[in-house]
């Protein structure tokens, strides 16, 4: 028994040093170097420190991320039923273009939203047009509705395919048991279904309370000046004021409750995990049959195009739409389709030594996003599968996994320069250092992913395989990686398109020139001028394409030999 | 054996899964791509003489911008190879320099302007260099004595207009601060939070010039009596607020640059006669931002530094940076381009102030437009 014990720590350790030594050395380490440098007092102390620019901002970013992952789950989790229990036509399209939203760089969603919500966009127009108002009666940007709506638009797709996922793999005898047994529907939802979704529902949770409590870029640009969360003041203490040791205190902050909301996931989650035998798929999705459940199913469908995609489609024809009309001399207006602005992308005009050809760019984003896949799927997979056993080790490591989530994008940027600048991990310059900083935040989202999934197989399942002769190996190739299958294509997807649309730690990275489609449409919006916006969103359309492609080649990705729950 | 069989199969997946969604079989790792595309962007300069290539390391702030020629032609002349680390905005720039001073990442730093300038100077990141180049340099421009950060360029930043509005409307120009204030223009203006956006910053350091520390707080009391509109970006400002740019938002005028209007007409979709926006010059509405170079302390490449510091300096690369950066340049001996001279208004009096008092008083009266406009 006891050898048996430490067989098993033996196994758990090995499983874990990857992961560890990648979090040591690429987290910890540039995390640790620059506070230090930070907080050290040696680019000046915290002499006349005041509290209320700690609390301020923090009482603002918890308020506003519990209203957004409230909001995200109302709209997701029936989102997640309607993927996971209905066939329908388009549900692959629509479940591609519902995770796209996800990697756009904000400056575009801010122009998306502007064109369908702003003063002058299209909903505005109409119901000006409609009622005969002389003033556009809603007043979408920099408000807290602002934020809320951006960020359940992002953050949807983490509660769809999460939860969406677990429920497919339900067994839906279950809650026919339930049923049967004279339970009304409410009462099997409360006590059976969710409690077994409770897993990849917290984890869901989670996610997205984190991306809610880091927000940067939505904050700053539709939220506006009013309002500030830690990872905004963080910016603006570390880029504009230059107060490193503020902007180290707000990190250590903003870390802290990391670690203090994963640390109550960890127990929250734990003795709840229920194994039950998987099924498939095929058992638990079917086409609506009643009326009431067709009229369910297209009003659910419709509200999720309205809005998930819909600012997504305002976006793609802006990029085709004339806007020389009407502007300047108001001159003889033309209005009509255009490609110019695509055409455009491929000259370059100024004769620039920094001319990117948006060939150049799209496979720069590819190929960093194809390494950030293989390394946050190969070191996610082994901590998913150090942490299917309940142990101390686990519980201590477990947390640890998800701070990089919670970390200021510009405090770790500042650490990678503090930290690779010298010999032996002279990296600084490399853009190695690209996908690994993307593995980073790719990391905790393949992890909690996986490990949901790998919690609820049943142990018969391998002991009775290991009882059959199976080795260890075999029995994780035969049993756990199909009915994991799934999650494991889902985490490929996470880790594709966060690589894709991140922006923050790349910027902040000293880097030479190999720009990605985010980076490219950047320096367009950052230049007045009606060419550089139409490139800028004729960019963004095409990072949206080949995002779509990518997830479609992923979802279609079969290992040979592994079967599929 | 099976073990490694299939450990290998997975590894060969893996890779074919990355070179398809690359779309390029041939590369499968960033460091081979990136070698590609650093050749495709940085091309070796022809050997000649067969003494190797100099690197020198240029690092920059995200805006920086220069044509192929003028950067070919500094490369063959000096057998050099450039290389150029683009570091984020210009504070996130200046922070790198600074926190890698020990070992620095680069040989020479460019783009830290007036407001951040005592901060760099400050913290002894500057190799002083007297450039024979700074006598054909205005002294108005060279606020550092000893030479250790040389200017390079300089913009105002200023209020654009929205032409059509004004003459849609029959409104006359406001022609001071002052104006701005008058019920006609209520609502009108969008201006950037001086605590995120570099613009922003210029634009209330204007009215600290104009009004004075103890009083540009009632100024912008006022403005927001009259309806100023407050956003966090320049992005925003420019594209999703300003009604003359291509988003067509609702205020028709916006803190921007007078080197706009010329950018309007260079990046037009059809040719146009005449800029769509205009820059409103009255008395100190303009504040005049410097950027400026220098050689980084503990370089290796110092002699060749200094010729690319000259070479910033001297005619062809400051003839070449307005049509690149939209900025214009600090040697008498450049000419403008065209579309400069003819769309642009210079104003007669840019609002200034010394590095040093902006250093001193920056946090300070960032903290008090807060409180006045934002609570």
């Amino acid at each position: 028994m006891i050898a048996r014990g430490r067989l098993a720590r033996q196994r758990e350790l090995l499983l874990w040093a990857l992961p560890l030594l990648f979090l040591s050395v690429f987290f910890f380490y540039p995390l640790y170097s620059v506070l230090r440098v930070g907080l050290s007092g040696a680019l000046g102390g915290l002499e006349q420190i005041d509290l209320s620019q700690v609390w301020d901002p923090l009482g603002f970013t918890i308020w506003q991320a519990i209203l957004s992952t409230l909001l995200t789950l109302l709209v997701g989790l029936p989102a997640a039923y309607l993927f996971s229990h209905f066939e329908f036509p388009g549900k692959q399209l629509l479940r591609v273009l519902t995770t796209i939203p996800f990697l756009l760089p904000t400056v575009v969603v801010a122009a998306a939203f502007n064109s369908l919500l702003g003063p002058n966009g299209w909903i505005n127009e109409a119901l000006m047009g409609l009622f005969g108002l002389s003033q556009p009666p809603i007043h979408f940007l920099n408000t807290l509705g602002a934020i809320l709506l951006a960020h359940v638009f992002y953050n949807t797709t983490i509660v769809i395919r999460m939860v969406g996922n677990a429920w497919s793999h339900l067994d839906p005898r279950l809650e026919q048991a339930a049923r049967v047994l004279g339970a009304g529907r409410g009462r099997v939802l409360w006590d059976v279904t969710l409690p077994l979704l409770r897993p990849a529902l917290l984890a869901a949770a989670l996610l997205v309370f984190i991306f809610d409590f880091t927000s940067f870029g939505v904050v700053l640009l539709l939220g506006g000046p009013q309002f500030a969360t830690l990872e905004v003041s963080i910016y603006i203490q570390a880029l504009y004021l230059l107060n490193l040791p503020m902007a180290g205190l707000l990190s250590l902050v903003q870390l802290l409750c990391t670690l203090g909301m994963t640390v109550a996931y960890t127990r929250w989650v734990e003795g709840g995990i229920t194994p039950v035998m998987p099924r498939s798929q095929a058992e638990t999705a079917r086409k609506a049959r009643k009326s009431v459940e067709k009229l369910i199913v297209g009003l659910m469908v419709a509200f999720l195009l309205v809005l998930l995609v819909s600012p997504l489609a305002a976006l793609a024809m802006r990029s085709v739409a004339q806007l020389e009309a009407n502007r300047g001399e108001r001159g003889p207006v033309q209005t009509g389709l255009t490609l110019d602005y695509y055409r455009e992308l491929f000259i370059n005009r100024n004769e620039s030594w920094f001319y990117v050809p948006p060939i150049d760019a799209a496979r720069n984003s590819l190929i960093y996003a194809g390494a950030t896949v293989v390394i946050s799927l190969t070191l996610g997979a082994l901590a998913a599968t150090a942490l299917t056993r309940r142990s101390t080790l686990n519980r201590v490591l477990d947390p640890l996994l998800m701070l990089p989530l919670g970390t200021s994008a510009v405090t770790l940027g500042l650490g990678f320069i503090v930290a690779f600048n010298h010999p032996p991990l002279m990296l600084i310059a490399s853009p190695v250092l690209v996908p690994l900083a993307h593995s980073l935040v790719a990391l905790p989202f393949v992890v909690r992913s996986l490990q949901p999934a790998l919690a609820a197989i049943p142990q018969q399942l391998r002991s009775a395989a290991a009882v059959l002769g199976a080795s260890p190996w075999r029995v994780w190739r035969e049993v756990d990686l199909p009915i994991v299958m799934r999650a494991v294509l889902t985490s490929a997807t996470f880790a594709f398109t966060i690589s894709l649309g991140e922006f923050g730690a790349t910027s902040f990275l000293a880097r030479p020139d190999y720009p990605t489609l985010p980076v490219a449409i950047y320096r367009f919006l950052s230049q007045p001028g009606a060419l550089n916006y139409g490139q800028a969103l004729a960019m963004a359309t095409l990072l949206m394409i080949i995002t779509g492609a990518g997830i479609i080649i992923i979802e279609r990705l079969r290992l040979p030999g592994v079967g599929e729950f | 054996m099976k073990r490694l069989t299939y450990t290998l199969l997975f590894l060969g997946l893996a890779a074919a899964m990355l070179s398809a969604c690359a779309g390029a079989p041939s590369v499968s790792t960033p460091t081979q791509a990136a070698t590609a595309s650093a050749q495709i962007s940085t091309p070796e300069t022809a050997a000649t003489g067969g003494a190797p290539v100099e690197t020198l390391t240029v690092m920059t702030h995200d805006s920086f911008a220069a044509s192929d020629s003028v950067i070919k032609a500094f490369e063959q002349a000096n057998h050099a190879k450039l290389v150029f680390l683009k570091s984020g905005d210009a504070g996130a720039a200046l922070n790198k320099a600074i926190l890698s001073k020990d070992a620095p990442l680069a040989d020479v730093f460019y783009g830290v302007d007036n407001t951040f300038l005592s901060r760099a100077l400050q913290a002894g990141i500057y190799e002083p260099y007297a450039s024979p180049e700074l006598a054909n340099i205005p002294s108005q421009f060279k606020l550092d004595p000893q030479d250790r950060a040389l200017p390079v360029d300089y913009g105002d930043v200023c209020i654009n207009y929205d032409k059509a509005y004004f003459k849609e409307h029959n409104l006359p120009l406001p022609q001071s601060l002052e104006d701005l204030t008058k019920p006609e223009y209520k609502g009108l203006l969008v201006v950037e939070n001086p605590a995120t956006s570099s613009p922003g910053l210029a634009f209330m350091l204007a009215t600290v010039a104009h009004f004075g520390a103890d009083k540009f707080v009632d100024y912008w009391a006022s403005l927001k009596q009259n309806g100023v509109v407050v956003v966090n970006g320049w992005e925003t400002a420019y594209y999703t607020n300003f009604s003359g740019s291509s988003g067509k938002g609702p205020q028709p005028m916006v803190v921007s640059y007078a080197s706009s209007p010329p950018a309007e007409v260079v990046y037009s979709k059809t040719p146009l006669t005449d800029s769509p926006i205009g820059t409103l010059t009255g008395n100190d509405m303009c504040f005049r931002q410097i950027e400026f170079v220098g050689i980084l302390k503990g370089t290796k490449h110092l002699a060749l530094a200094q010729k690319w510091v000259d070479y910033m300096l001297s005619v062809p690369f400051q003839e070449d940076m307005p049509l690149q950066m939209f900025v214009y340049p600090v040697n008498q001996n450049a000419k403008l381009p065209e579309v400069f001279v003819k769309y642009s208004q210079v104003p007669e009096k840019p609002a200034t102030m010394s590095p040093d008092e902006i250093a001193q008083n920056r946090d300070k009266w960032i903290q008090e437009w807060t409180a006045a406009v934002l609570k």
